[in-house]
């Protein structure tokens, strides 16, 4: 989901209505939810209460399936998203020790977000490229053969 | 197809190609041929399977004769462009294969037998003329031709296909249930929704060849009588949704998908939905309710999809592997699918191969074919230096066998009588450093995640055999916990509705069953024999070996190694988090575990 911080607010919401508008039964929830989770990097209340309106459900249902898939955020994450690959494979090739690094190195545990907004630390149970295990992702980029000396040297980099 | 000029570079391009770094790879073999005015294209093309050898590139002079090499950097692809596309001469030592040593010969292919992988690695998965070059939609074609939905059923039942997802039903008699329940309006349901850790095949068919998956959809719709369809794709596979929605725009275009189909009068459209982040999605009734937009939790079958699924209409849900055998069954016929396979298991199953295997990568064998050859031929052993111990199939459905088992054959009926399944295709070789305890403990924690709460022995059950496994490796348990760990197990697997509690035990059951001496070690002497679970291990310095150099002081994230430069140094037991960086750290191998 590709996040578009540099728009405005006011261009956000924009979009979001023009979402909305599209919008008509609720076997489309989740693509809405994908959709504006793209806008706006998470789901904020208010747009949940607006997507429940809009499709004619109860708030409990939508926070029912926003809070059911891994996907959805209600919090808004950092810049840049590190996702550590927690596979089979990778977990076999020391993926615990490459997330303990970077809580370290970050100071946050995993599912935090470093108070500068720089980054946000998740896991993912796995990304399927089994062979360059152990690996992360930050944002769109994979990174394969990790060390714990490795995984923090690319943070170091993405945090200049 | 396009006009290309002289020299052809191929780079793979599959999501593990890229995490290796052939997007840099390509920009040199661009930058260099530019810069040198070489009369060379460059193309990309999906995994060859090879993941262990990435990057990847191929080589092809206007004569013919390519050369496949391994291993690439951007420094190394420019040494290529100067010395092979320049300067005539391969450069050896990256060559993977050749004109002399082709790719089929290599150990790594000589067992394999490529039917859904037949274009992966050799088309531009981008390009749908590619894939029309290699025979793409000529199955279409002949089914639409002919007119006979019976017929095209009556060819996937003599071929003995079964469902690829797991669960191995047979797919022709989920095509006739669906196609023969009533219902105002049917759908067909390509299943995408890839979840197992350690399993990529589905990614790598629809990275590699996205054509051949939406052209066994597209006969399945025909068969069954649907005009709707749709493919549910993982949401942590960015590049296969993203080739797949062009291939889906390009079949349309081409009238391939859409109305009128080829003249024949058949309509049929396919949508793409991304799943939202849920293994249990992966169940087909989980599924539709993910599709209906609610929460995607199981409910009792039957009815199956067959007869009600999406929206309450029959549906047929496929998975990606099955629907990829589709097209070649049709076009060769059943008679030459069913020829390969066992009598009870027909055709070819794709397996992940990794953890600690010498060649890793994407594999297709012949159904029959032993563990051993696998992993040994196929995989070249664990290259670690330590011997196989264990290979874990079917992920957290699945279960761990010993290396004194694995002249089982790989068949549906073989693997579930060992105790573990054939499951949808990962396979994790493990060596001699890995701990069953831990390994169980692994899959354990991730279908207690994942399970969605509305069983209570598979929300509640798999939280308590956890827990039971956490003592165990905190060397707390008891003697009797093995029994009720066992008992746990045995209950979450019969009061569970959907496979995924039905089989969460699996991975503890067949550790127990084939490794019981290990938890016992655990129990009875307090010890983890593999040094992997951390309460029951400590490291050590060797005094006679350290010198004293302080690298290990230097890593060490909590400050638990202490030493005077030049002496020996000491690590503080109760402070040491048994991270092992210093044992990496340590130029004289002097800290080991005991």
């Amino acid at each position: 989901m590709k996040s578009t911080i540099a728009k405005s607010d006011a261009a956000r919401d924009a979009a979001f209505r023009r979402l909305l508008s599209g919008a008509e039964e609720s076997g489309s929830l989740i693509p809405l939810l994908q959709k504006t989770q793209g806008l706006y990097g998470y789901l904020p209340e208010r747009a949940l209460v607006r997507i429940a309106r809009r499709l004619r459900l109860s708030p409990a249902q939508v926070y029912g399936v926003a809070t059911f898939y891994g996907q959805f955020r209600l919090r808004p994450a950092g810049r840049h998203l590190v996702t550590v690959c927690h596979g089979t494979a990778c977990h076999v090739a020391g993926a615990e020790r490459i997330s303990e690094a970077l809580e370290g190195a970050l100071g946050i545990r995993t599912g935090g977000t470093t108070p500068d907004g720089l980054f946000t630390l998740r896991n993912v149970a796995c990304l399927g490229c089994c062979s360059l295990a152990p690996v992360m992702m930050v944002g769109e980029t994979a990174h394969g053969r990790l060390t714990p000396a490795k995984a923090k040297a690319v943070l170091r980099r993405r945090a200049r | 197809m396009r006009a290309r000029p002289g020299w052809t570079v191929t780079v793979g391009m599959s999501s593990c190609g890229v995490a290796a770094g052939a997007e840099a790879v390509r920009e040199a073999f661009r930058r260099e041929i530019a810069r040198r005015r070489l009369p060379a294209a460059i193309r990309i093309t999906g995994c060859v399977g090879m993941c262990h050898r990435e990057v990847l590139a191929e080589v092809s002079p206007p004569g013919g004769g390519a050369t496949i090499y391994g291993d690439l950097t951007p420094e190394r692809a420019a040494r290529i462009v100067e010395r092979h596309l320049l300067g005539g001469e391969p450069v050896r030592e990256w060559i993977v294969a050749d004109d002399r040593a082709p790719l089929h010969a290599l150990p790594y292919f000589a067992k394999q037998k490529k039917i859904v992988l037949r274009n992966c690695g050799f088309i531009d998965p981008e390009e749908i003329d590619d894939a029309i070059s290699m025979g793409g939609y000529e199955a279409l074609r002949a089914v639409l031709a002919e007119g006979s939905p019976e017929a095209v059923i009556a060819c996937v039942e003599a071929s003995g296909l079964r469902g690829r997802g797991g669960a191995g039903y047979p797919t022709g008699a989920k095509w006739r249930r669906t196609r023969e329940s009533p219902g105002a309006e049917k759908y067909v349901i390509c299943n995408a929704d890839e979840g197992d850790p350690g399993a990529f095949m589905d990614r790598s068919v629809l990275e590699g060849d996205p054509h051949t998956v939406l052209e066994g959809l597209a006969i399945a719709a025909y068969a069954v009588g649907a005009s709707r369809g749709v493919v549910y794709v993982r949401a942590e596979y960015p590049l296969a949704v993203r080739r797949l929605r062009a291939a889906i725009g390009q079949a349309e275009r081409r009238g391939l998908l859409g109305r009128d189909i080829l003249g024949s009068g058949f309509d049929f459209s396919v949508a793409l939905m991304e799943g939202a982040g849920a293994f249990v999605c992966g169940e087909e009734t989980a599924l539709i309710a993910s599709l209906e937009g609610g929460r995607g939790m199981p409910r009792l079958r039957p009815p199956f999809p067959a007869a009600r699924g999406l929206r309450g209409m029959p549906t047929c849900i496929n998975n990606v592997e099955t629907l990829a055998n589709v097209p070649w069954i049709v076009r060769h016929g059943a008679e030459r699918y069913a020829a390969i396979g066992t009598p009870g298991s027909r055709g070819t199953k794709v397996f992940a191969l990794a953890g600690k295997v010498a060649r890793g990568g994407l594999v297709e064998v012949p159904m029959g074919i032993t563990l051993r050859e696998i992993i040994e031929e196929i995989g070249g052993g664990s290259g670690t230096g330590l011997p196989v111990k264990a290979v874990q199939i079917g992920g957290p459905s699945g279960g761990c066998l010993p290396a004194s088992r694995f002249d089982t054959p790989v068949d549906y009926e073989s693997l579930k009588e060992s105790g573990a399944i054939m499951g949808s295709g990962g396979m994790i070789v493990l060596d001699e450093s890995a701990c069953m305890v831990d390994i169980a403990r692994y899959f354990l924690s991730f279908t207690r995640d994942e399970s969605c709460g509305k069983c209570t022995f598979c929300r509640v059950g798999t939280k308590r055999m956890l827990e039971i496994l956490d003592r165990i490796a905190l060397g707390r348990a008891e003697e009797g916990d093995l029994d009720l760990l066992e008992e746990l197990g045995r209950s979450v697997g019969i009061a569970s509705l959907c496979g995924l509690g039905q089989t969460a035990p699996n991975p503890v059951l067949t550790t127990l069953r084939f490794f019981r001496e290990e938890y016992e070690a655990h129990i009875r002497d307090r010890r983890c024999p593999a040094k992997k679970c951390r309460a029951l291990f400590r490291y050590r310095v060797d005094p006679s070996r350290c010198t004293g150099c302080g690298a290990c002081a230097r890593v060490c994230p909590v400050g638990a190694v202490a030493g005077e430069k030049g002496r020996p140094h000491l690590i503080d037991e109760a402070r040491c988090t048994r991270c092992g960086l210093c044992v990496e750290a340590c130029p004289a191998d002097a800290i080991a575990a005991e």
